[in-house]
């Protein structure tokens, strides 16, 4: 670009022009910024709950509750759960972050609960919405995001396989902790042809989530009239 | 390559010269070879690779509008900043809007978009073209570069697609609308999938055939010239 550029650029050498027309230009994008946020945010959010109902209307079945899913969701610190076996992710990973659970309620009951469980699949985190009932059973379990193999490691969704449906009905007794796994590592979930840790880890994530569920269930089914007074 | 820049930066350019350079000639990822990271990433179903062609072709033509009309102000020293500032904020509007009203869209290229802010192509068109020419052409200039590189992308991922899933257009519906619903053609039922051309290698693989194709569109009248030559020198 050594050679002299064209008319069209006026010669203003200024220093003072040229820190005026950057400073110029930084507020016009920040402006527009601003602008093009507002105007969106609002569908935005639209969005992503309608992304989230969507989600947890197939892992809770409809005639379960009463409520808006997303209304009052519960909040639990990962700090509280450091009992029992948990899962083997370390806690410092996720933070501060804390499990949102979403309840299903008839009347003031809590019927079934859903929240998301994460797993360490072969290319990142696989997140996972579970919903539970009250006594501890699966009622369905969906892949939200992963980054698997495309055509080894994507069964993982509803939208390619029947797999995950294997886990519905399931508890932490059925089938027993130890065959909690897939068969390859003795247990009896399913694993694909060139794609076991992908399977494992949501197996692994699904097992975290009931434990989960299992430690802090009183808490979670207590009647909601109870639990926002506590919630404080 | 560098010459073909020049030549088109020099004088005001035709309307048919602009559009032959953008779509064939000078086109962004055949010819000046640019944007091949966002290229070689999203091209898996030529869905994707429209979507993503889609957003990229409304930040080149907004980005020589404003480039364009600006040039009156914007001083050589400062430029690139100046531009990039553009582009970066076109990419940013264009995110926003995507995530607003077309969701579906915007979960698949999401991680996406914002490279359009690193595709030099866009950089190099404001430096090379827009910044030197009025309005009308800068943004027919856009226009016509944006057209070319979204056909790139289609013809990519619907390569990529029919031979790694035997499916077209999969999911068009998600970028149009339910009423485009008929451009998605499973061409090969029970196909098992051909995994390597979804893959990262293969987007290398097919962008190598594309090239090697247009390269030998390009020399075709050479080669037929020589051909009907040698065949007259040859004693028949």
């Amino acid at each position: 670009m050594s050679r002299s550029l064209p008319q069209t650029f006026t010669d203003r050498d200024g220093i003072g022009y040229q820190a005026l027309l950057l400073a110029g230009f930084a507020l016009a994008a920040s402006v527009l910024l601003v602008v093009g946020n507002l105007v969106t945010k609002g569908p935005i959010a639209e969005r992503k709950a309608e992304d989230l109902l969507a989600s947890l209307e197939q892992v809770i079945p409809a005639e379960l509750h009463d409520n808006d899913l997303l209304a009052n969701p519960m909040m639990i610190p990962r700090s509280s759960l450091n009992s029992g076996s948990g899962s083997s992710r370390s806690p410092s990973r996720h933070g501060e972050n804390p499990i949102i659970v979403y309840r299903a309620l008839r009347g003031l009951d809590v019927t079934a609960v859903a929240f998301e469980t994460l797993g360490q699949g072969y290319a990142g985190p696989i997140r996972v919405l579970l919903g539970i009932g009250v006594d501890g059973r699966i009622l369905g379990a969906r892949v939200l995001a992963h980054s698997e193999t495309p055509g080894l490691g994507d069964k993982i969704e509803i939208a390619r396989d029947a797999w995950i449906t294997d886990f519905n009905g399931r508890d932490l007794t059925d089938p027993p902790p130890e065959q909690w796994a897939v068969k390859k590592d003795g247990g009896v979930f399913d694993q694909f042809s060139g794609a076991t840790i992908t399977p494992r880890a949501v197996v692994a994530a699904i097992k975290g989530g009931l434990e989960i569920f299992a430690a802090q269930r009183d808490a979670l089914i207590a009647s909601v009239v109870i639990t926002t007074e506590t919630s404080q | 390559m560098t010459k073909d820049l020049n030549e088109t930066a020099r004088e005001r350019t035709p309307w048919g010269r602009i559009a032959r350079d953008g779509l064939w000639d000078n086109n962004v990822v055949l010819a000046q070879m640019l944007a091949l990271c966002p290229l070689l990433a999203v091209t898996g179903t030529a869905t994707n690779g429209l979507g993503l062609g889609l957003a990229s072709l409304v930040v080149m033509v907004a980005s020589g509008l404003l480039v364009s009309s600006l040039r009156g102000l914007i001083t050589p020293q400062v430029r690139i900043p100046v531009f990039v500032l553009i582009i970066a904020t076109l990419v940013t509007l264009v995110d926003l809007a995507m995530n607003a009203w077309l969701h579906d869209l915007h979960k698949v290229l999401g991680l996406f978009i914002p490279l359009i802010v690193t595709n030099c192509a866009i950089l190099g068109r404001a430096e090379s073209f827009a910044s030197r020419n009025r309005i009308a052409p800068a943004v027919f200039d856009g226009l016509m570069m944006g057209v070319g590189f979204t056909l790139v992308l289609v013809t990519l991922g619907a390569m990529r697609e029919l031979i790694g899933s035997g499916t077209l257009f999969a999911n068009a519906s998600l970028l149009l609308g339910e009423a485009m619903g008929f451009l998605e053609v499973t061409l090969i039922s029970d196909y098992r999938g051909f995994l390597l051309m979804i893959l990262p290698p293969g987007g290398f693989l097919a962008l190598g055939f594309l090239l090697a194709g247009q390269r030998l569109l390009k020399r075709l009248p050479n080669i037929k010239r020589r051909a009907q030559s040698a065949s007259l020198a040859s004693p028949g």
